[in-house]
């Protein structure tokens, strides 16, 4: 409901928005305004086609209010991967300073909440807060733009690099039930640096809760930024979340989502190449089971010549959920020798479970190489007699081919902690079988 | 150890076995030659239990059960193997993995124990000797990226590993070069005993230069036209197919 929103923009604008710089207001109420221009979107709109948001526009969600406290480090230890991490971790939205492990930090490298960044990294944060998400056709982006408050700010200078990952963490508690958090990242790497930032949302209790998030990363000349996100929000929660990247030239993204949560989640990876020599690796996977929905748009867009980009999204869909792929390559006139290759594999283990899949091309220059393509299917039969004819049982050779399905995009993810916890967590759900 | 009757099998409503009567006794080794779209290699397929094909008449009988009553995982718990022609690529599996699942589902099938990844991988180093092949092929995922050799080479590596009664080698030989054919006609070779039979289903005479066969079959339209020793191999690879085609319709 819109109302509910811009009523509580106005609470929120007298206290909890109150201690953030002047710059930051009307940041917000160019927000909160575009906010209630767009509504939220319907089917009608392109971008939503597959997708409604009925679930989250006519439920009342109010912030949470409720501070952190009560969350201890065992409760959160499912979701953390090494104890060595960089790690900030938000409860319910907050910055949760005891949970968080930050001291050893590599000179020069900063990890900080929101709130503490505009004190300590104040140019940084004006300089790139707000101006690379766009929010003028993203309802949620500019709701989430109008409650900016808390999260994490990341800073890599140039030519640093940060061995260990840094992860960010967003728990959502049996508190968050009703409300809504909208959490703002910050990520910027200078020229030549190089780092992990792992951004997880995890669900504890099995409340109905709304996370609105935004990510905004700056990745500076031959800079190298591999970003992970994993959804793992409550059964009942509902997610939607941006990430919104920026390149300079000779920069790398890649990116990985990993999705598998919530009753209804969005996940929209955009990236702009805007210098030569630029690569983007965006893949993900997704798994569906029940009546979950579970859809990711991304957009890649080649602004400058000699770009490279790599993409394979694939999913696995059981039960009457519903996945959706949306991807788009947008190639501008300038972009000449732009190389881009896009993929999405569906497999769809129910006759309930649906994928619409849009893998989109736009190409203004004439001297490209650029290939999409989307399969959607069960497993497939000669695979299944081919492992059959050496000896091993039915049952056993379609739970392998399954897990074998996502395997090979969990294969490309570079960290070793990430992959194996996701292999593993991966072979549980599709397999009795051991190790592979 | 198999007997096959009057076997008649099609392929989406098209007959392509018209009648096989073939039998193998342990120890033996039989070639199955023929031009293109003989049937040579759905013959293959139906006795390892292809399900694109559908048996229409007569009978199969290994090691004295209807083998056509078994599932295909069956059959192979039994000791029937098929190299295939186009080795199936399984990203996402490793081959160690692969290999290691479907040798433990065999000897739970044989009521042995199953085998640990320590003592398997004993076992690998051994059998990866017979057909030269690299360490670092054991994780990849099976078949996936491999090269047309690669690919059969890895099939004979099963083979090694699954040890089984009957072996049926489905143009194993095609593709290959000489070097990679000599390697798969060793391991072959080694496999030999007195208690197992091999099937080796061909398009050339070439492949029976080093795996030997104690009898030569010759199929055309889904028919066995001629029936002889090692010498209608050289026969057939002087005179091509057409005089026993001609022969067959006079």
């Amino acid at each position: 409901m819109i109302e509910t929103y811009l009523r509580n923009f106005e609470a929120f604008s007298k206290n909890g928005g109150a201690a953030a710089p002047d710059w930051t207001r009307s940041l917000r109420l160019s927000g909160i305004t575009r906010f209630e221009t767009l509504g939220f979107p319907t089917t009608r709109n392109e971008d939503w086609h597959f997708t409604s948001v009925a679930p989250i526009a006519e439920r009342e969600f109010t912030p949470v209010t409720s501070v952190t406290g009560g969350v201890t480090s065992k409760q959160i230890a499912p979701f953390v991967f090494s104890a060595d991490w960089h790690q900030i971790v938000f409860v319910n939205g907050r910055f949760d300073p005891a949970l968080s492990t930050l001291s050893s930090l590599p000179d020069g490298v900063r990890v900080m909440p929101l709130a503490l960044a505009y004190d300590e990294l104040p140019q940084l944060v004006e300089q790139h807060l707000g101006r690379i998400a766009s929010f003028e056709g993203h309802t949620f982006t500019a709701l989430n733009t109008a409650f900016i408050h808390d999260g994490a700010v990341v800073h890599v200078p140039r030519d640093l690099e940060v061995a260990r990952p840094i992860h960010l963490l967003f728990v959502s508690t049996a508190g968050a039930a009703d409300g809504v958090t909208h959490p703002r990242n910050l990520i910027v790497l200078d020229r030549c640096a190089t780092a992990t930032v792992i951004e997880s949302y995890a669900g504890l209790g099995d409340g109905r809760y709304l996370t609105n998030a935004v990510t905004e990363a700056s990745i500076g000349d031959g800079a190298t930024l591999t970003h992970l996100k994993l959804q793992r929000e409550s059964a009942k929660g509902y997610h939607v979340g941006t990430l919104d990247v920026r390149q300079a030239r000779d920069s790398h993204l890649v990116s990985f989502s990993f999705a598998t949560g919530a009753a209804l989640s969005r996940t929209n990876i955009y990236t702009e190449l805007r210098g030569e020599g630029c690569g983007a690796t965006l893949n993900g996977l997704y798994l569906g089971d029940g009546e979950q929905t579970i859809d990711h748009q991304t957009r890649i867009e080649h602004v400058e010549p000699n770009c490279y980009s790599r993409e394979l999204y694939k999913g696995i869909l059981d039960g009457s959920s519903h996945g959706v792929f949306n991807g788009k390559v947008y190639v501008h006139p300038e972009a000449q020798k732009t190389d881009g290759k896009q993929t999405n594999n569906t497999l769809l283990l129910s006759e309930h479970a649906q994928i619409d899949t849009k893998p989109q091309l736009e190409i203004f220059a004439d001297d490209v190489k650029c290939t999409h393509g989307a399969t959607v299917g069960r497993l497939d039969d000669t695979s299944l007699f081919y492992m059959k004819s050496r000896g091993i049982n039915a049952r056993t050779a379609r739970e392998l081919l399954t897990y074998a399905f996502a395997a090979d995009v969990l294969e490309t993810i570079a960290n070793d902690e990430v992959r194996e916890a996701l292999e593993a967590a991966t072979l549980r759900r599709y397999t009795a079988a051991a190790a592979v | 150890m198999l007997v096959i009757k009057d076997l008649r099998a099609t392929v989406a409503d098209k007959e392509i076995l018209k009648g096989i009567t073939l039998s193998v006794k342990a120890g033996e080794v039989h070639a199955v030659m023929g031009p293109n779209g003989s049937g040579k290699s759905t013959l293959a397929q139906v006795l390892a239990g292809h399900p694109a094909y559908q048996v229409t008449g007569g009978t199969v009988t290994y090691q004295g059960n209807d083998l056509l009553a078994m599932d295909a995982e069956v059959r192979a718990q039994a000791g029937v193997f098929l190299a295939f022609q186009y080795p199936i690529e399984i990203p996402g599996v490793s081959n160690a993995y692969f290999l290691r699942a479907a040798y433990n589902e065999i000897r739970k099938a044989r009521g042995e124990e199953e085998v640990d990844p320590m003592s398997f991988a004993d076992l690998m180093d051994e059998k990866m000797k017979l057909v030269e092949m690299d360490g670092a092929m054991l994780t990849r995922s099976v078949n996936t990226g491999f090269s047309g050799g690669e690919k059969k080479r890895n099939e004979i590596l099963q083979m090694a590993v699954l040890e089984p009664t009957l072996a049926i080698l489905d143009e194993t030989d095609s593709g290959l070069d000489i070097d990679a054919l000599r390697i798969v006609a060793n391991g072959v070779n080694q496999l030999k005993r007195p208690d197992r039979a091999t099937i080796v289903v061909t398009h050339y005479q070439r492949l029976l230069n080093y795996i030997v066969p104690d009898f030569v079959h010759v199929l055309a339209n889904g028919r066995i036209v001629r029936s002889g020793g090692k010498e209608l191999a050289l026969d057939l690879e002087a005179r091509g197919y057409d005089w026993l085609l001609d022969e067959a319709i006079a």
